[in-house]
């Protein structure tokens, strides 16, 4: 059974549709990236995917017993509220020592157990966001923008984490990006989204696929050629690359 | 009887207001919503108003209102109303009809100002039993939803992720301080609730380094401030309520002269 089965969903605010008829499956242990362009509806689509989102009509399956680790896409801490990276990580489950510190080596940021989150630096601050997700061994990662306010040395690190997470843990991972050329070489399959499931398939499929280049390539120019570049060398080349840009 | 003496009733009363505020002072800080304790504040003497009016307790009518007034504003603040602007509008209006409710209460000369800045030393022990019960509920609340009250302050797609409802979780926090208002009205009146709220709290931030010591703290603060306050009111002959809450802003404005500790280390 998948992990997570959306059918035919729609979101409306008002008479404002933001999500029509959207249909995906998230199989165990699969990297699937959400593509799309501003105000396309990512965001709502993963928040429907967690239950912050009532669905106006269609549904969301989730498997019973599911564990979900979440990323969200900013998350602001008040200043008057003290808290350390420590008992963060204890938010929504009590959790040992040991597995805190697992977790934080896991998401790449060990050490940090005693700071006061609001000492952290920006990347720092994700791979805390990334830890708590991870803590509690989910099935399903679901990671909104993950990378956001993070260099490109640091995003590149911070997807070779993910995939790493993935070989350790086995667990899925559902994620929106805008990162198109990074996240094209780490999926197993991409949905490019606009409102609905413009098209979708592995990376190379949706790359070429008209309904991708409208939304994206203009041309040679912007994110296509981006893409491009990465996607028309090996993968361990690739590596290559970001291992150098870091 | 030690309870015999008022100035041990009224001290217990303070203590009792401050332990129940400060655990909910340090969510109406954290999720910066200082007014709100105002606005269900202020909705209660229209509550003291109805009480009179239908000749139920005091505490019962400010409840009821307060309950009422709070679960409105949550309502509307999800409609897309800006939280501020709703509880300005909520804040006054209620504080009006209130008011204007009460002068249509002929032959019922109250007095608002024992309402508005409460009369510690005239609590009874049927009122300290109030106090204590409420307080007592508003604590067992509070400790019992800790954990995803402030899973839902900090984020409410994370609590939705680990599969509970932040609105509901909300809900509990909005129930608390409802029944915080109506017990505190008393005590130190409807003025000063909002500042037994937030002002042990903030007092608090600078020596907490977690959220749990913070509420402990800002409990230390308020109780102190309640048997200092009484005290130096009872010593200079000034009214007991806003003394309390000098003393509280007194511990605030000493404390935020030191560097907080917790931007201080590392």
């Amino acid at each position: 059974m998948p992990l997570v089965t959306v059918e035919n969903l729609s979101l409306r605010y008002g008479a404002n549709t933001v999500l029509r008829d959207v249909d995906m499956v998230i199989e165990p242990g699969e990297i699937v990236t959400i593509v799309g362009p501003n105000g396309s509806g990512k965001t709502s689509l993963l928040r429907a995917i967690i239950g912050a989102e009532k669905p106006s009509s269609g549904r969301v399956i989730r498997k019973p017993g599911l564990k979900l680790g979440y990323v969200p896409q900013k998350l602001h801490i008040d200043p008057t509220l003290p808290i350390s990276v420590e008992r963060f990580m204890r938010l929504t489950h009590p959790v040992t020592r040991k597995d805190c510190v697992a977790a934080l080596k896991r998401a790449g940021a060990p050490d940090l157990m005693k700071r006061q989150m609001s000492q952290l630096s920006g990347g720092q601050f994700q791979r805390v966001l990334l830890a708590r997700a991870l803590i509690d061994r989910p099935d399903l990662l679901l990671l909104d923008e993950a990378t956001q306010g993070l260099d490109q040395p640091g995003s590149a690190a911070f997807y070779r984490q993910i995939e790493e997470v993935r070989q350790e843990t086995g667990c899925a991972i559902l994620m929106v990006s805008h990162e198109l050329h990074v996240v094209m070489s780490a999926s197993d399959r991409v949905i490019c989204l606009n409102g609905h499931v413009c098209c979708a398939g592995s990376p190379a499929v949706v790359a070429s696929a008209p309904e991708y280049r409208a939304l994206f390539g203009t041309g040679t120019g912007g994110a296509l050629a981006l893409y491009r570049h990465d996607h028309d060398h090996a993968h361990d080349q690739c590596d290559t690359t970001r291992e150098a840009a870091e | 009887m030690m309870l015999d003496d008022f100035m041990i009733r009224a001290t217990l009363a303070g203590v009792g207001v401050a332990f129940a505020a400060a655990p909910l002072g340090c969510f109406v800080v954290w999720r910066r919503m200082a007014y709100f304790g105002d606005a269900t504040a202020h909705a209660a003497i229209l509550g003291v108003a109805l009480s009179l009016a239908f000749q139920m307790s005091v505490f019962t009518g400010a409840l009821v209102v307060a309950l009422l007034m709070a679960l409105t504003v949550t309502m509307l603040s999800r409609r897309g109303y800006a939280m501020d602007t709703l509880l300005g509008v909520m804040a006054h209006s209620a504080l009006a009809f209130g008011l204007v409710a009460v002068s249509f209460l002929s032959g019922v000369r109250i007095d608002l100002m024992a309402y508005l800045f409460g009369d510690i030393l005239a609590v009874s022990r049927a009122d300290l039993a109030v106090i204590w019960g409420g307080a007592a509920l508003v604590v067992a609340l509070i400790g019992w939803r800790w954990s995803r009250l402030l899973t839902a302050t900090l984020n409410e797609d994370l609590a939705y992720a680990s599969g509970f409802d932040p609105r509901k979780e909300q809900l509990f926090l909005t129930v608390a301080l409802a029944v915080t208002v109506a017990v505190a009205i008393k005590v130190v009146g409807v003025l000063l609730i909002a500042a037994m709220l937030i002002v042990p709290a903030a007092a608090a931030r600078n020596l907490a380094r977690s959220p749990e010591t913070m509420a402990l703290t800002a409990a230390v603060i308020g109780g102190a401030s309640a048997v200092a306050g009484l005290r130096a009111a009872y010593v200079a002959d000034t009214p007991a309520g806003p003394t309390i809450v000098c003393m509280a802003s007194l511990v605030f404005a000493c404390l935020s002269f030191f560097p907080s500790r917790a931007q201080g280390r590392r």
